[in-house]
């Protein structure tokens, strides 16, 4: 398990490396520089303020000073918000991004997970249908269809929930976002499980274990559950980068204070710094996932951790 | 939004939803919603940007002058929305023809060279596929700059070709073990050749049943970006821009939101349909 993990881990981290990298090589393609203005600076001071950047040394220096400035959480200045440091930014916006992700996928696991068996113990009944029909229409709807509707129905015309907005530790303003996030997940986990438990229900050790008398709840935990499992397991890494992109949308649906929104509008201002410390951020944050997931997959399928 | 499941597993509904009929309603739905899209808009006395001062903010109603009534700058919805129908449509078979022409050079070439570039090769692409497309999309309009269409598809293309990669990749890996294949390699002819003369053309079924899986998933980035302010711009429309707009409005003018949506959730049901009933017809060998 140990080797197993660590060689999930040293598959992660060249991943990381590249993406600095390219976001790095990024960064000097762009056009325009950060001393671009209206007026073009005399030479000299132009000189200056390269040299107290460090802007006029060699580019591997320069990419050995990113990384190093990486390292100690520094993103550099935001350019589109001049008084805020890209790591000021991220540190607003990410807590409350991280416990909407994170809020979505526990939801989806709960409803999601129990809705599969469900739907493949009764298989074939009305409980069944509803629920594969319910988890089609899920997968089917873009979460910026879904959002808007819910809180068109749940917000503006039953006034049970807030339409949108934010206020600091109010939970009944994270519900119409989480469920709106969380659907999709749910149904997607909903129709994998359902598929992959009416499969291993099928294989011949459940028939024996039925064969030699066990109760179907016995066969269903002890046996068939775990390699049930294992395909909505697998896509938990997916869920996650699905999660993190659909967060962008929720916020911006819900008007949610969150760093999903800040990447987009940084993206809109052409603030290369705050999107390239986002974009590293988010993809150390999927790739962690995705590390925890593989880490849960191998401890699930003793046959993965050899592969 | 990568969605794997948005099209996958038919075998795993309920039969009705998977009859054969399915697909050709489908068809006929969306032969019917492209017809609507390329001839209302110019026999409308409406122009998607032209503005009716004497009706704003109307309210749907099929005996008044604006179908699917107006938005708040008197701009007749009807004929934006099939104008955003249009539009996201043209995006999504162009960027498709993108996507799959680069999944399709990509698997191959990967699969037939083999060794260590294959390695390289299908290693990028899992590292891009284990990562939000949407990072990729947002990079490039932050550098390129938004609202050109170029970009819109550039973008949305690029990302798009990673299935199709994956799986042409792997059909190419059995293709390889081929008779045929070892003959025209005998023959000394180039990789090239071979990849253009033998692989492509026996991929032909699988590309085509992923070409039709790809389009309503490039409709779906774009309306995604749009939705978010990098796709299209006003005056503009497409249908994640007006679905947007309608977001915003939908308090005082909830038909500003739900026309768009019902035509966009619409469009991806024909199109998902048809090309899981293109699967079942051409590639067997998913079941």
């Amino acid at each position: 398990m140990l080797s197993y993990a660590l060689r999930r881990i040293a598959v992660a981290l060249p991943t990381l490396l590249v993406i600095i990298t390219l976001s790095f090589v990024l960064q000097r393609l762009a056009p325009g520089g950060p001393f671009d203005q209206e007026q073009t600076l005399p030479p000299a001071v132009r000189a200056n303020l390269d040299r107290v950047y460090g802007l006029d040394r060699p580019l591997p220096v320069q990419y050995a000073r990113y990384l190093g400035a990486l390292a100690r959480g520094d993103f550099g200045p935001s350019l589109s918000q001049r008084d805020f440091t890209v790591a000021e930014l991220i540190g607003q916006g990410l807590p409350l991004s991280a416990t909407l992700g994170l809020a979505a996928v526990l939801l989806a696991i709960l409803v999601g997970i129990p809705a599969g068996i469900a739907a493949a113990l009764a298989r074939g009944g009305g409980t069944d249908y509803a629920l594969t029909a319910l988890s089609t229409l899920g997968i089917a709807l873009p979460t910026f269809v879904t959002g808007p509707a819910l809180a068109l129905l749940f917000g503006l015309h039953l006034h049970w929930l807030p339409v949108a907005g934010w206020e600091r530790g109010a939970p009944r303003y994270l519900v119409l976002p989480v469920v709106t996030l969380a659907l999709p997940v749910a149904a997607y986990l909903a129709r994998l499980t359902r598929t992959s438990l009416l499969e291993v229900l099928r294989s011949n050790y459940i028939r024996s274990a039925r064969a030699r008398g066990l109760g179907a709840g016995r066969v269903l935990w002890h046996h068939a559950l775990r390699p049930a499992l294992l395909p909505a397991v697998s896509y938990l890494g997916p869920a996650v980068a699905f999660v993190v992109t659909g967060s962008l949308v929720i916020e911006t649906v819900f008007g949610l204070p969150g760093s999903g929104r800040y990447l987009v509008q940084g993206a809109i201002d052409r603030d290369y710094p705050l999107v390239l410390g986002m974009v590293i951020v988010y993809a150390a944050l999927t790739l962690a996932c995705n590390l925890a997931a593989d880490l849960v997959y191998g401890w699930l399928d003793p046959g993965a951790r050899r592969g | 939004m990568r969605r794997p499941g948005a099209a996958a597993a038919c075998g795993a509904l309920p039969r009705a939803a998977c009859s054969p009929s399915a697909p050709r309603a489908a068809l006929v739905l969306l032969a019917g919603l492209i017809l609507l899209a390329l001839l209302a808009p110019p026999a409308s006395p409406w122009a998607f940007d032209s503005l009716d001062w004497r009706h704003l903010a109307q309210p749907p109603e099929l005996t008044a002058a604006h179908w699917f009534g107006t938005d708040r700058l008197g701009r007749d919805l009807f004929v934006r929305t099939l104008h955003g129908v249009r539009l996201s449509l043209l995006i999504s078979l162009l960027a498709s023809a993108i996507a799959v022409g680069l999944g399709v050079a990509w698997g191959a070439l990967a699969g037939l060279v083999g060794g260590r570039t294959e390695e390289v090769m299908m290693r990028f692409v899992d590292v891009l596929y284990s990562l939000p497309y949407l990072f990729f999309v947002i990079i490039l309009s932050a550098l390129l700059g938004r609202g050109s269409v170029a970009v819109l598809l550039l973008a949305i293309g690029a990302v798009g070709w990673l299935t199709t990669a994956r799986i042409v990749h792997g059909q190419t890996l059995q293709l390889k073990r081929r008779e045929f294949i070892e003959a025209a390699r005998a023959t000394g002819l180039s990789t090239a050749a071979i990849l253009a003369r033998h692989v492509v053309p026996n991929l032909a079924g699988t590309v085509v049943v992923y070409a039709a899986l790809t389009v309503p998933q490039m409709i779906l980035f774009e309306s995604f970006l749009s939705f978010l302010g990098l796709g299209v711009q006003e005056p503009y429309a497409s249908l994640g821009n007006l679905i947007n707009a309608g977001a915003q409005e939908m308090e005082s003018a909830p038909w500003m939101l739900l026309v768009p949506a019902a035509f966009l959730v619409l469009l991806l049901a024909c199109l998902n349909l048809l090309g899981d009933g293109l699967r079942d017809a051409l590639d067997p060998r998913e079941h």
